[in-house]
C-alpha cells in the first residue's frame, strides 16, 4: 500500500468519525424544540402586553408548531428560534419607541 | 447668600419652563402646526382638496377621480345605508332616535368624547351601541352593513366642516395624546409609523399606490377601495395599515384605534366632510 493511499484512508476514517460524533449533536430533539418554543412564546407574550406583536413572529410560531407536528424537530426548532428573535425585536421596538416617537412629531 | 440662592432658583426655573411647556399637551397648537406642515409642503393643493387623499397629490389621478365621481363606486353603499337607516328596529325605533338631528348631517362631530364613560365614541361604535340598545345584534366593524350606514351618514354631512371637540376633561386630553402617540409610533417588522407614510411621504409612490396626506384622511371615510373591491370602514383602514407594516392589528374599536381616530379627526378640524370616498 502506498503512503498516499494510507493517508487518504486515514482522512476518510477521520471524516466518518467526526460525522458520527457530530450528527446527534446537530439534530434537534423534541426537547430542544419545546425549550425553543417556550422561549419564543414567552417573548411573544411580552410583545402582546406591549400591544406590539408582529405578523412575522406569528407566522414563525405557526411554522414551528406545524413542523413539530410532522416530527421535523430541526425545522421546528429553527422556526421557534426565529420567532423568538422576531419577538425580541418587537419588544425592543416598543420599548425604544416609548420616547422616540416624539422625534417624528410635527411641531 | 440668600440673594444668590434666589437668583439660582430663578435661573433653574427659567431654564426648565420652556422644556416643561414643550411637553404640555396643546391640541390647538398641534392642529395649527399639523395643518401648516401640509399647506407648506403642498403649496399648490387647495386647502379643501386635502380631504381627497391621493387625488389631491397627482394631477392625472385627480382627473381620473373626477371621471369616477360621475358614477361613484360607493353609490350602492349610500343607497343601502339610506334604506337601513330608515328601516325601524323590531321595537319600532330607528337609528335616527340615537343621534342628534335624527342622525342627519352629524358625521363631522364624530368621534366625540363621552364624559360619563371617559372614553372616545366613534360613529361606528355609536351605531353598534344604538343597535344593541334597541335589542339588535351588532354589525362587524369592518365592512358591509357598517360601511353602508356610515357611508349614508357621511353623505348627509358632505361639506360640513370637521368639528371635533376636546372637553375640559383630563381624560379627553389623555385620549387625544394617546392617539397622537399611536400615530407617530413605529410598529411592525417594517418599522413604520402611520406618519412614515402619511406625513413623511404623501404624494410618493409605495409600489403602485400614491400615499395620501394625513391631513383630512378621516374626512373621506368610509371608502370604496379598488384594492378591496368593496367598501371599508375606518376600522378596516386602520387594521389593513397595521398588517401592511407587518404588525398584528389590534381588535376593531380598541381604545388605541378610537384615540387615533380622535386625534386624526381633531387635527383636520375645519376641513369639509367628503365621505364616502373612493380610493385606488
Amino acid at each position: 500500500m502506498s503512503a498516499t493511499m494510507s493517508v487518504t484512508r486515514n482522512i476518510a476514517l477521520a471524516v466518518v468519525l467526526v460525522l458520527a460524533i457530530a450528527m446527534p449533536a446537530l439534530a434537534a430533539s423534541e426537547a430542544d424544540f419545546k425549550a425553543a418554543f417556550a422561549a419564543a412564546e414567552a417573548a411573544e407574550k411580552q410583545a402582546d402586553q406591549l400591544r406590539n406583536k408582529w405578523t412575522t413572529t406569528e407566522t414563525q410560531l405557526a411554522a414551528a408548531k406545524k413542523a413539530a407536528a410532522a416530527g421535523d424537530f430541526d425545522a421546528a426548532t429553527a422556526a421557534a428560534k426565529e420567532a423568538e428573535a422576531l419577538a425580541q425585536a418587537s419588544i425592543f421596538q416598543a420599548t425604544s419607541e416609548k420616547e422616540r416617537w416624539k422625534d417624528m412629531e410635527i411641531r | 447668600m440668600r440673594t444668590a440662592f434666589s437668583l439660582a432658583s430663578i435661573c433653574v426655573l427659567a431654564w426648565l419652563a420652556p422644556a416643561l411647556a414643550a411637553d404640555k399637551p396643546d391640541p390647538v397648537a398641534d392642529q395649527k402646526a399639523f395643518q401648516n406642515f401640509f399647506i407648506k409642503k403642498f403649496p399648490k393643493v387647495k386647502y379643501e382638496d386635502f380631504v381627497n387623499g391621493p387625488y389631491s397629490m397627482d394631477e392625472g389621478l385627480h382627473r381620473q377621480w373626477e371621471e369616477k365621481e360621475q358614477f361613484p363606486p360607493y353609490e350602492f353603499a349610500v343607497e343601502t345605508g339610506k334604506e337601513m337607516f330608515a328601516t325601524p328596529f323590531k321595537n319600532g325605533k330607528t337609528y335616527g332616535d340615537c343621534f342628534a338631528n335624527k342622525g342627519i348631517g352629524v358625521r363631522q362631530n364624530y368621534p366625540t368624547f363621552d364624559e360619563k364613560e371617559g372614553k372616545v365614541i366613534t360613529l361606528e361604535l355609536a351605531l353598534n351601541r344604538c343597535r344593541e340598545a334597541n335589542g339588535e345584534a351588532p354589525y362587524s366593524y369592518l365592512k358591509d352593513e357598517m360601511a353602508s350606514l356610515t357611508a349614508y351618514m357621511a353623505f348627509t354631512s358632505r361639506g360640513q366642516k370637521m368639528d371635533i371637540r376636546i372637553p375640559s376633561d383630563p381624560r379627553a386630553l389623555e385620549a387625544y395624546e394617546n392617539g397622537k402617540r399611536y400615530f407617530y409610533t413605529r410598529r411592525g417588522q417594517l418599522n413604520f409609523s402611520c406618519a412614515t407614510c402619511h406625513v413623511q411621504s404623501p404624494g410618493e409612490h409605495i409600489r403602485a399606490e400614491i400615499l395620501a396626506p394625513a391631513l383630512g384622511i378621516m374626512n373621506a371615510m368610509p371608502i370604496y377601495r379598488s384594492e378591496w373591491s368593496g367598501m371599508g370602514t375606518t376600522s378596516r383602514r386602520f387594521l389593513t395599515c397595521n398588517s401592511q407594516t407587518r404588525a398584528v392589528p389590534l381588535e376593531p374599536q380598541s381604545d388605541e384605534y378610537r384615540d387615533l381616530e380622535y386625534y386624526l379627526s381633531y387635527v383636520a378640524n375645519g376641513l369639509p366632510i367628503s365621505g364616502p370616498g373612493a380610493r385606488p
